[in-house]
């Protein structure tokens, strides 16, 4: 995943700012409700990764602030500060390290109804089911995004608006919607496309299943089409979950299958065999013609995943997994390891 | 049969056989859906079976639930998951009910 990400260290000042901006919504909501305190949440991990026989070392922080103004604007946002250490490669011994913060997102939300919010700011792009749900690090099973990630969803935020929430909710289906707009912006730290587009996704709570479609429409350069559809499939009464999406866009399109089972049907979730979930992933990505604008590999790749990861108390987990990358250019393994914190906790401590 | 062949079938084997191994047995234990926070004491059945189940359906969808977590800040947790999760306000209600009764 982050070497998808425009590193860069020129940014520090503006996020810097917006740091500030942030830090002072955190104050502004420093009478909220006694159960509505603002919150700190995300993940920390130190994360390896050998690629083709090449190891670098990365350590991570994602922290999320959520802070509520009174009952009907929440202000919410994440920052991603990394360390990578990667060999210095060229024949030179050693590493070398490059450092990375900035906001993922800033946004304002307005619970304008009971079925309707409306945002504002840089947002994650509502497409498909992986970026707003999957990205954080102590959510996702693995290190690396889907190949087809960056389908539909660009450099993964957008700066605009949005409405979104759910459209009805009974106790046999409930149906949820996102739309959104977003402005053309060269900002290092704000960059987006000018796009529009949505997603609506159907769950059905007695299958546990849930069907969803995006559209995103890009229309500055290039004008380009994208539709994704997205299944989640998570049986009642057992850990197992399959996840799968397809995405089509101009220049290539690609789908992905992920599976996971928490062993904790053997003698519950925290027995040693209990912590652990097997983890897989299949995917695959075509490409018809390059684009080197879209952050997607430059051919067509199959990949398989295999992993294991370990729950230990007290919000920790260690990921492994096994990677071969199958290309017309290129046949590699990659395999990852990683431990993992969640934290969540008030901003301060309440009265 | 190709190496990629091979992955694939492994791969497709794998999906097909968690599944089953998932529903051969009985009931899961409480652990995987009580969020391991304040239990409700007094809320009628109803309403704490409701926010339990749309506590598990909407949230447990992505992430486990965290072990613990301060009850001052149930409401953000909520709020903040009503926006992620696009939850309407009755379950919203209904979930924070099950976590801060």
């Amino acid at each position: 995943m982050w070497n998808r990400l425009n590193l860069s260290t020129n940014a520090h000042c503006r996020t810097f700012r917006k740091l500030i901006l942030l830090i002072g919504a955190l104050f502004a909501a420093i009478q909220a409700a006694a159960q509505s305190t603002p919150l700190i949440s995300g993940g920390a991990g130190l994360l390896t990764n050998t690629n083709g026989g090449s190891t670098s070392y990365l350590t991570t922080v994602m922290p999320l602030l959520a802070a509520p103004l009174g009952s009907h604007v929440l202000v919410e946002g994440r920052a991603t500060l990394l360390e990578d250490f990667f060999p210095k490669g060229g024949g030179e011994s050693g590493y070398a390290h490059i450092h990375y913060v900035a906001l993922t997102y800033m946004q304002l939300n307005y619970l304008a109804s009971s079925h309707t919010t409306i945002v504002a700011g840089e947002y994650l792009t509502p497409f498909g089911s992986y970026n707003e749900r999957l990205t954080p690090i102590w959510i996702g099973n693995f290190q690396d995004p889907p190949l087809s990630y960056g389908l539909g969803v660009g450099t993964g935020s957008s700066v605009g608006g949005m409405l979104r929430g759910s459209a009805v909710s009974t106790p046999d289906y409930s149906v949820d919607y996102a739309a959104y707009y977003s402005a053309a912006s060269s900002n290092q730290n704000f960059s987006s496309q000018n796009s529009w587009g949505g997603r609506s996704s159907i769950y059905m709570p007695q299958k546990r299943l849930e069907l969803g479609a995006s559209f995103a429409r890009v229309t500055s350069g290039e004008k380009a089409n994208n539709v994704g559809v997205h299944a989640w499939w998570e049986p009642a009464n057992s850990s197992f979950k399959l996840r799968s999406e397809f995405d089509h866009g101009t220049h290539s399109q690609g789908y992905w299958m992920e599976a996971d089972y928490r062993l904790s049907r053997f003698g519950g979730p925290d027995t040693a065999i209990g912590r652990l979930e097997p983890v897989f992933r299949w995917q695959q990505i075509f490409r018809n013609s390059p684009d080197p604008s879209d952050g997607l590999p430059s051919a067509g790749m199959r990949e398989v995943d295999a992993g294991l990861d370990y729950h230990l108390p007290h919000e920790v987990r260690i990921n492994t997994s096994y990677s071969r990358q199958l290309s017309s250019t290129v046949n590699r393994n990659v395999w990852q390891t990683g431990i993992v914190y969640r934290f969540l906790f008030p901003a301060w401590r309440s009265k | 049969m190709t190496r990629e062949c091979k992955y694939f079938a492994i791969g497709m084997l794998w999906i097909a056989a968690l599944p089953l191994l998932a529903q051969a047995g009985g009931s899961p234990s409480s652990g995987d859906s009580s969020p391991g926070v304040t239990k409700p004491d007094h809320p009628s059945a109803a309403h704490q079976s409701d926010g339990e189940r749309k506590f598990t359906q909407n949230c447990g969808r992505c992430h486990m639930p965290p072990e613990s977590f301060s009850p001052h800040i149930s409401g953000t947790i909520v709020l903040h998951m009503r926006v992620r999760a696009s939850l309407s306000k009755k379950d919203e209600e209904d979930i924070l009910r099950f976590l801060n009764p």
